[in-house]
């Protein structure tokens, strides 16, 4: 790994050509992977890594957070969600606070979970809290087809599921953001290939670098945008090769579409963004907790101070914002980004707060 | 982490009892606050006690781990090794343990007997008696299964002095082998999981190897059990007890191929995965390779390794140095560690 990073850092220096670049990780694993490993340290001053929305969690709105909260206040039900999913803050409570005072919350690490507990629990509501990107939709879909194989009566998904290229589409088209490149996500682009990213370099003039999520998968990526910069030859470029297919993986995208429509979707930070959300199929309507579980009146609020927006766009770093590591903190997060794991001011926060000189 | 401050939180949570920055601040700000006194508050794994000459070890632990049996052990084991190994930490000899067990009603007297058997062999090895306990059964749901609570006391070989304020500028430290092994174990045997791996459990009792470094050397300063928390949680706490930093090098902290691909896969960090079988050692740089040598010869520190050396006092800081040339500070868990979504 040391060989490939040195080979990465000399390609960084001979394609570099000193003018400030700012190149957004949309991934939130990368976003991780890069402040875990002081990847800053090892990058020329003027190459700026910018976070982007690419963390299910953080983009995950208050909206369908109250929404949730509403449902579970108001129906017995067995919920199931995935991991850090249930720290993220509603208006006024997050399903880890419900969980303490005894809501029937579990954390799965597969919808099968949820699925198999209503296939043997037939008199118990369960209600799965379907979120993620193109990644996880899959799994989605095929409990959604067990479910009806089973003529499940008992079963509801709360689709949060969002997609990636229309939210990069807003964020090149938003004229405050100078973004460079972009470093497009591995396990998102497992399932999508790379043509969806197509528009970006052939509309935009961006380069776009499909990467793994090792240090020197980073910055070979980082390099090979660099590279398309130089020499103005904006592309769609795979350099995670070992996963991603140019047409990604046709199964998992026709599973996506057998069961799931496209529909606008509310993003947090970024707000409402056309044609970006997943809900199901009218056939698959009595699986859908949106209208088995109607809320009226949802008016979530946010702490005007939290910065998450401006962070989730790359207008803003973490530290910018006033609550960072203050009033905000991984204990007591206000916003998304700090609450999850792969968020952007967790990252900042727990491996970037301290001042390091660089090396 | 010594800093009282109001404990604020209105519930327990999970994450209270995990090893980390809210478990901290739950002893620290809510505990220590009612119970607090000159013995308790050193927060070592055994308080010492001095009476007639003499100065004792006193330790006890409660288990309540799930699945209860696992690759490489089961509670029972666990109960005696985790007892053990605190005790281990002062060097001292035990004199003995107590065992309190709380079941719940319908658990399988065969998985009780195959429990009692783990523990038996475990004191055995141990060289440890089971001198008192309790039993108790509760009603269907007051408790998981079975929760087991161990007590030990031991007496310190004269002269012996072991103890966080004892760590000093230049000390080696050294890890009695890979980490994560039992935390990932777990893990993986979880039905929610239901990983293909074959990752075992490093559950061990640990005081024949501490007794084989203590006949070697005089300058061991202090020992710690690496156990919930991880190996970052060891290293900040004796940090910021001894008010001193540290310097730990990622090449030399040993990770298997499989507990790092699951944690990869995951999100998790190993450095924060818990383990039963590992002893964190801070050791004058004199003696150092002399019980780096003396604990490689023990079946349990045979891949043992030194990860860093402790830095100057004032600063209690911890700085991992990465195998790409790159420093970050470790910091407290704040919280459960959760897998990613994606």
């Amino acid at each position: 790994m040391i060989d490939t990073l040195q080979q990465a850092k000399s390609f960084i220096q001979k394609y570099n050509t000193h003018q400030p670049v700012n190149i957004m990780e949309v991934c939130g694993t990368h976003t991780m992977a890069i402040s875990r490993h002081g990847l800053r340290q090892l990058l020329p001053p003027n190459i700026n890594l910018i976070s982007g929305p690419g963390c299910p969690v953080c983009v995950t709105s208050a909206y369908d957070i109250d929404w949730i909260l509403e449902i579970i206040k108001n129906h017995e039900l067995k919920l199931f969600s995935f991991g850090d999913m249930i720290r993220v803050p509603g208006t006024e409570s997050s399903l880890l606070e419900q969980k303490s005072q005894g809501k029937d919350i579990t954390i799965c690490y597969s919808p099968t979970d949820a699925l198999n507990y209503a296939v043997k629990n037939p008199h118990k509501k369960v209600l799965f809290v379907a979120i993620g990107f193109e990644t996880t939709t899959p799994l989605s879909s095929v409990v959604i087809k067990r479910a009806a194989e089973y003529d499940l009566n008992n079963f509801f998904i709360f689709s949060t599921h969002k997609l990636v290229p229309p939210a990069l589409k807003l964020l090149v088209e938003d004229k405050q953001l100078n973004i460079n490149g972009f470093l497009c996500p591995g396990h998102v682009s497992a399932i999508i290939g790379s043509e969806p990213y197509n528009f970006i370099p052939e509309n935009y003039g961006i380069p776009c670098v499909i990467s793994g999520f090792e240090p020197a998968d980073i910055m070979i990526s980082i390099a090979m945008i660099l590279r398309q910069l130089k020499f103005n030859q904006p592309e769609t470029q795979i350099q995670y090769k070992s996963v991603v297919k140019p047409e990604g993986n046709l199964v998992a995208v026709k599973n996506i579409y057998d069961v799931f429509l496209k529909a606008d979707s509310r993003w947090r930070g970024l707000g409402p963004i056309a044609g970006s959300g997943l809900e199901l199929k009218p056939d698959y309507n009595r699986f859908d907790a949106k209208l088995n579980f109607p809320v009226k009146d949802i008016m979530p609020k946010q702490n005007p101070a939290c910065d998450c927006g401006n962070v989730l766009k790359g207008l803003k770093k973490p530290p910018e914002c006033k609550l960072f590591a203050k009033l905000c903190t991984p204990q007591n997060p206000v916003g998304p980004c700090m609450v999850s794991s792969e968020g952007s001011c967790a990252a900042y926060y727990r491996y970037e707060r301290f001042n390091l000189e660089r090396t | 982490m010594n800093n009282r401050k109001k404990f604020e939180d209105q519930i327990i949570q999970l994450s209270h009892g995990d090893g980390g920055l809210k478990t901290s601040q739950l002893i620290n700000n809510l505990i220590l606050d009612y119970l607090g006194n000159s013995t308790l508050n050193k927060m070592e794994d055994s308080a010492i006690i001095e009476t007639g000459g003499s100065r004792l070890a006193f330790t006890t632990d409660s288990f309540v781990v799930n699945p209860i049996f696992f690759p490489g052990g089961d509670i029972g084991k666990l109960s005696i090794c985790g007892t053990v190994n605190d005790l281990a930490t002062t060097g001292c000899t035990a004199l003995g343990l107590s065992f309190s067990l709380i079941m719940e009603e319908g658990f399988p007297t065969k998985h009780l007997k195959k429990i009692l058997a783990s523990i038996k062999a475990t004191s055995l090895e141990a060289g440890v008696n089971i001198i008192t306990g309790d039993t108790k059964v509760v009603e269907k749901g007051s408790v998981d299964k079975i929760f087991i609570n161990t007590s030990g006391l031991g007496i310190i070989k004269h002269g012996l002095s072991l103890s966080t304020e004892k760590i000093k500028a230049g000390d080696k430290i050294i890890i009695n082998g890979p980490i994560g092994d039992h935390g990932i174990s777990i893990l993986s045997q979880r039905e929610e999981f239901n990983f293909k791996s074959n990752i075992i459990s490093d559950c061990a009792p640990l005081n024949s190897m501490v007794d084989e470094i203590i006949s070697r050397s005089r300058r061991i300063h202090a020992l710690r059990d690496a156990t919930r928390g991880g190996l970052a949680t060891v290293l900040l706490e004796m940090a910021d007890t001894s008010n001193h930093s540290m310097n730990v090098y990622s090449k030399n902290i040993k990770v298997t191929n499989e507990v790092k691909g699951i944690c990869d896969f995951l999100g998790l960090d190993p450095l924060y995965i818990a383990n039963e079988g590992k002893m964190v050692m801070f050791v004058d740089a004199r003696d150092a390779d002399i019980v780096l040598k003396t604990i490689r010869q023990n079946k349990y520190g045979q891949q043992a390794s030194i990860i860093g050396e402790v830095g100057p006092k004032g600063s209690c800081s911890v700085i991992l140095n990465t195998e790409i040339g790159t420093r970050r500070m470790l910091d407290m868990q704040y919280g459960e560690q959760l897998p990613r979504i994606c």
